[in-house]
């Protein structure tokens, strides 16, 4: 055991470990379930739980972080009732029950004190690799662009390589398209909520977040001439989408089940749809 | 024989500290040498390019990053903190000892992501508007950085300058030096080897810190030729990306652990040579 101690291993240890606190307290009952997981869903899902509770006094629901990977991993091991993923599963990662709650759009955004507005794809792209590097090529003024990525491993960057970094680009002879790279001056940060932060301080600033996180401080880009809109979101028509998940190791019984089925209920939906989220069904 | 068993026992957890930093190290040896073996010393650590899910793990611009912004908090950590030991230990009432010296040591209570969050909302828009660039730099970093470190800096200077005998200055005033002449011809002199040591942890804690650096950095990736550039550190790296790392990259980030590892033994290694008292 201990030759096999990887930062992973430890990692699970302490996760169990907290798991189980609140059993060595004698306050667990049937009805307390754990989600853990991307920490791009986390805050919707505390807010669901919160609602959920309020409802349901007897039932205990917390929710954790670790991102998409670390959910994933706790929920096929079981440690967790639920895991929650900002991004699609990987083949190896299969054989979960995949629970789509929520649409998620990732806007552009950009200080409202800048003109520009609008991007194509291939502007938000080059802007993002470092080859636009001036407001003045996109139409505002003449200043350098501080462009804000998130860390590797991000799901959020994840998603915004796939759809965006790869705009323009023809697929390679294995059918693969390759997203360029980003710029390695690019300004890295760990949350939707520093990259906000720092856009809304910065007039020179671009970067992306979940569309659920803009407020009025920063402005969202139209990409290819569509904002990210509920309507636009829905149909797919906004570029860049993602899902995300919830899932189960296994059919889930019990207050899972319960509250699974509460969070695609139209009253879950709805909330979701107040916090800035747009709704699957 | 209660005598021997609370002497075995203290030793046993005296041991149990240095037991803590073999774990660590073995841990983190472990999982990092393999990575370092599989894409080559040399590449690993004068290659510039990162990109962990491409397969590229230079991490040259974060050792220079971390150098970088390390040695310029310590210029200012030291200038300032030396000047305030110097004060608190020949110039300053008593009374105002009184006042300043739990003022510092409350300093190193404030916790870190303290002091970067007040770097965010202060520091960074200050040198954006007016020096330029983005305001997440190598500067900011410095800057904050220095501030961390003045407790350690002075707390441990202030006790070097103490400790000179009093003997040293009196024989000197005795001859007609000024106060000043005095602290610096023959105090400072005296307690070299202290200060010296005081400048060394503190660059150890300032090459260590993580949150508020992530916060005031930047973390880009590039090499950091200018002040105003953003920057990123061997910590923040790590910090950074642990949360989502897996395989090669969990590993790389083991494997910058053991970068870091080696760069603070060398220092407090300097530290505890220079702060020997001499026989």
């Amino acid at each position: 055991m201990l030759t096999h101690l990887s930062f992973r291993g430890l990692a699970r240890l302490l996760f169990t470990a907290v798991l189980l606190l609140p059993l060595g307290c004698g306050r667990a009952s049937k009805t307390a379930i754990t989600l853990a997981g991307s920490t791009s869903v986390e805050p919707f899902a505390e807010r669901l739980a919160e609602l959920y509770m309020r409802a349901h006094p007897d039932a205990k629901i917390s929710v954790q972080g670790g991102g998409s990977s670390a959910g994933i991993r706790a929920v096929t091991s079981r440690i967790c009732a639920i895991g929650m993923s900002s991004r699609e599963l990987t083949p190896e990662e299969k054989g979960l029950v995949e629970i789509p709650i929520a649409h998620d759009a990732i806007a552009l955004i950009v200080n409202v004190r800048n003109p520009v507005r609008r991007l194509t794809m291939e502007q938000a792209r080059d802007v993002f690799a470092g080859r636009i590097r001036n407001w003045q090529k996109l139409g505002g003024p003449n200043r350098r662009i501080t462009a804000i990525t998130r860390e590797e491993g991000s799901g959020t960057r994840a998603s915004f390589e796939e759809k965006v970094m790869v705009a323009g680009t023809a697929k390679d002879k294995n059918g693969k398209t390759n997203p360029a790279a980003f710029a390695p001056d690019a300004l890295v940060q760990d949350s939707n909520g520093a990259v906000r932060e720092i856009v809304a301080a910065d007039p020179d600033a671009i970067g992306y977040i979940s569309a659920g996180l803009i407020d009025e401080r920063v402005a969202a880009i139209l990409l290819g001439g569509i904002a990210p809109t509920e309507a636009t979101i829905r149909t797919g028509r906004y570029p860049v989408v993602r899902q995300f998940l919830f899932l189960t190791n296994g059919e889930a019984t019990g207050t899972a089940k319960a509250f699974i089925d509460y969070v695609l209920s139209d009253s879950g939906q709805t909330a979701l749809v107040e916090e800035g989220l747009t709704r699957i069904r | 024989m209660r005598e021997k068993l609370i002497e075995k026992g203290l030793l046993l957890v005296a041991f149990s500290a240095v037991v803590m930093i073999f774990l660590i190290a073995y841990l983190i040896f472990r999982e990092g040498v393999p990575l370092v073996a599989k894409v080559g010393v040399w590449n690993f650590i004068a290659s510039t390019h990162w990109a962990p899910s491409r397969g590229n793990f230079g991490i040259l611009p974060m050792i220079v990053g971390s150098l970088e912004v390390t040695v310029l908090a310590v210029i200012i950590g030291a200038t300032l903190g030396l000047s305030c030991a110097m004060f608190l230990a020949e110039f300053a009432p008593r009374w105002s000892v009184r006042i300043l010296k739990p003022m510092i040591e409350l300093l190193a209570g404030i916790p870190s992501v303290v002091y970067g969050f007040i770097g965010v909302v202060v520091l960074i828009p200050l040198i954006r508007r007016s020096l330029g660039g983005p305001g997440f730099s190598v500067l900011a970093s410095a800057i904050i950085l220095g501030i961390m470190i003045l407790p350690t800096v002075i707390a441990i200077s202030l006790d070097a300058l103490n400790a000179v005998p009093p003997l040293y200055k009196e024989g000197s005033l005795a001859l007609g030096a000024t106060r000043w002449q005095t602290l610096y011809r023959v105090q400072l002199p005296a307690a070299r080897s202290g200060i010296i040591a005081a400048f060394i942890l503190g660059m150890g804690r300032a090459i260590g810190e993580t949150m508020a650096v992530i916060m005031v950095a930047g973390n880009a990736l590039t090499m950091p030729t200018s002040l105003l550039q953003p920057v990123r550190t061997l910590t923040s790296n790590i910090a950074l990306e642990m949360g989502y790392a897996s395989g090669d990259h969990q590993a790389a980030l083991f494997a910058t652990g053991m970068v870091l590892f080696v760069i603070i033994a060398i220092l407090n290694t300097i530290a505890l040579v220079i702060a020997r008292p001499r026989t």
